[in-house]
């Protein structure tokens, strides 16, 4: 006797095409949450669920595979949600962004620049960017619906009363081709001008809230903002301690129990890259020297 | 302006076999303020959400008269335009100013949220007018970024009442705005009420089971009893020559001081 073997990409061919069906939909309305019948997949709610399940609907044999998490290709998440992928679907997989014909994230978007005929797939832990504002899920669909927006900059409004600037740094709403407010997932708003016109389809899977969204190639998406207060990227005033690099998003790293602290590529394939180029940055830091902080604006 | 800013016709509105308010029927012009007084469950609240579009009616119509001279009626118009019109030509003031308010954002943003809401995108000139309009109310300036949940029941109310009058509302609808008030605090909210009244020149309607209420801040009146109207009149007159026996009931009731 045989054991039972898994359908090509864990999921079995009826649920695919529900699955293909919402994201041909929301590729056809930019933005617009379409609902799916989200299914049971073996890893917990939060490791990506939503993500994995349009992965495994838009894989094909030929497709190459590579997954980030936070914009590396070797945590846990990441590392497990590849070889889920290579096991079950037997697909290429690879750490290399230019390589890649499928990208799954969570938390970044690579800093290499998408191309055309690339597909993001991002998890989404909830998609609904009014959620803390308005709690009702019938009044925020009517929201979207009517194109009742207000409320988000209630939100923005709040942080600068508060901080003097606008604080959201990660899920920085966007507006879709003057249409939709969409939550972008918690990438980092440094990310988000990324978004705009890219030449790559970039899909969104929520598994828990069973919503999945899209954006097709080269669609208009703005961070929302007020006149006085207009959208800013975080912006760092060091480079990469390992490769050097500027203008790159940056993680930070406690390297002792002094206050010893580097900050480096949180992309960790573009870091590589880069270091394989001949690029150096100034190395591990003496333990207690003072690190330049990143900068708040 | 020479016709009424909203039209009440035969306006029933039932919860199955039991009547919520019938045969309703009035007028309310621009700039007066009418009260709908009666006892707990005479119909005056059902009435309000009817009119104001919270709650569907079984029968009948309300027409309003737009800013563009239209003057049709509330069914005919499409769920964004009722919308619309409730956040910019309407009011509405909640007895419980926790059902009116955002309680956890702060009380600029509660005030800025309508202007936020028809595209003003400067956050210096919406904290301008919010801070201009928490002076309206009585509401000190450094407290702009305090949350209601911080403020005493008059504040949440007077705060309330800001985030209404914001945008410039004709027509505002009320519902018991002192209820929940103690007698000074009360008096306070009732003299600001006025005050911004007359000042703007809204049209109100505002129901009360409160007679004194009625008589400080309406020109005109309707007493409700079992869903049905009883008497109409100016309230001056009604108040002091009732004509229908529950009215003269009502009256009696007040405790002479």
């Amino acid at each position: 006797m045989t054991l039972p073997e898994y359908n090509f990409a864990y999921l079995d061919e009826q649920t695919k095409r529900m699955i293909r069906r919402a994201i041909l939909k929301g590729i056809a309305i930019p933005g617009y949450q379409v609902p799916f019948a989200s299914r049971e997949m073996p890893m917990p709610y939060g490791w990506g669920t939503g993500g994995v399940q349009v992965t495994a609907a838009i894989l094909g044999p030929d497709d190459v595979l590579k997954v980030i998490d936070q914009g590396a290709d070797d945590t846990t998440n990441a590392v497990s949600i590849r070889a889920f992928f290579a096991k079950t679907a037997n697909v290429a997989t690879t750490t290399k962004t230019a390589d890649a014909t499928v990208i799954q994230t969570r938390h970044r978007i690579p800093e290499a620049p998408l191309s055309a005929g690339q597909v993001i797939v991002y998890q989404v832990p909830i998609p609904e960017p009014l959620r803390f504002l308005e709690p009702r899920e019938t009044e925020t669909r009517v929201m979207h619906g009517l194109e009742e927006y207000g409320l988000i900059h209630v939100k923005l409004y709040e942080d600068i009363a508060q901080h003097g600037h606008i604080a959201t740094t990660y899920a920085y709403p966007v507006k879709v081709e003057d249409r939709y407010v969409m939550d972008p997932s918690p990438i980092p708003k440094f990310d988000n001008p990324k978004m705009n016109g890219s030449p790559a389809l970039q899909l969104f899977g929520a598994g828990r809230e069973k919503r999945i969204y899209a954006l097709p190639p080269f669609t208009h998406v703005v961070s929302l903002d007020f006149e006085d207060h207009p959208f800013q990227v975080q912006k760092f005033k060091q480079p990469c301690a390992l490769c050097n690099a500027t203008g790159v998003y940056l993680d930070e790293v406690v390297t002792d129990d002094r206050g010893g602290r580097m900050y480096v590529c949180s992309d960790t394939d573009h870091c590589e890259t880069r270091r394989q180029d001949g690029h150096h940055g100034t190395g591990l830091p003496i333990a207690g020297q003072e690190t330049v902080k990143e900068d708040a604006a | 302006m020479t016709s009424p800013i909203l039209s009440v016709r035969d306006l029933e509105r039932r919860y199955g076999d039991f009547i919520g308010c019938t045969d309703i029927s009035f007028d309310v012009w621009p700039g007066e303020v009418v009260a709908i007084v009666g006892e707990s469950g005479s119909g005056k609240t059902t009435l309000l959400n009817c009119i104001s579009g919270r709650l569907e009616r079984s029968s009948g119509s309300i027409q309003y008269h737009m800013r563009d001279g239209r003057f049709p009626d509330l069914a005919d118009l499409s769920e964004a335009e009722r919308r619309f019109l409730m956040r910019t030509d309407w009011g509405f003031v909640h007895q419980n100013p926790a059902d009116g308010l955002r309680m956890r954002v702060s009380a600029g943003a509660n005030v800025g949220e309508r202007l936020m809401a028809i595209g003003d995108r400067h956050y210096g000139e919406i904290r301008d007018t919010a801070t201009e309009w928490l002076g309206r109310v009585e509401i000190a300036g450094d407290r702009i970024d305090d949350k209601p949940v911080a403020f005493s029941g008059g504040m949440r109310q007077r705060l309330q009442i800001a985030r209404n009058l914001v945008t410039r509302p004709r027509l505002i609808f009320m519902d018991e705005p002192t209820g929940g008030l103690d007698v000074s605090v009360q008096a306070r909210v009732l003299d600001l009420l006025r005050g911004l009244v007359s000042d703007l020149g809204l049209a109100v309607v505002i129901v009360t089971h409160d007679l004194a209420v009625a008589r400080l801040l309406s020109q005109r009146m309707i007493v409700m009893k079992n869903g049905r109207i009883v008497e109409t009149g100016l309230t001056d007159r009604v108040l002091d020559d009732p004509h229908h026996p529950y009215t003269q009931l009502l009256v009696a009731s007040i405790l002479e001081s």
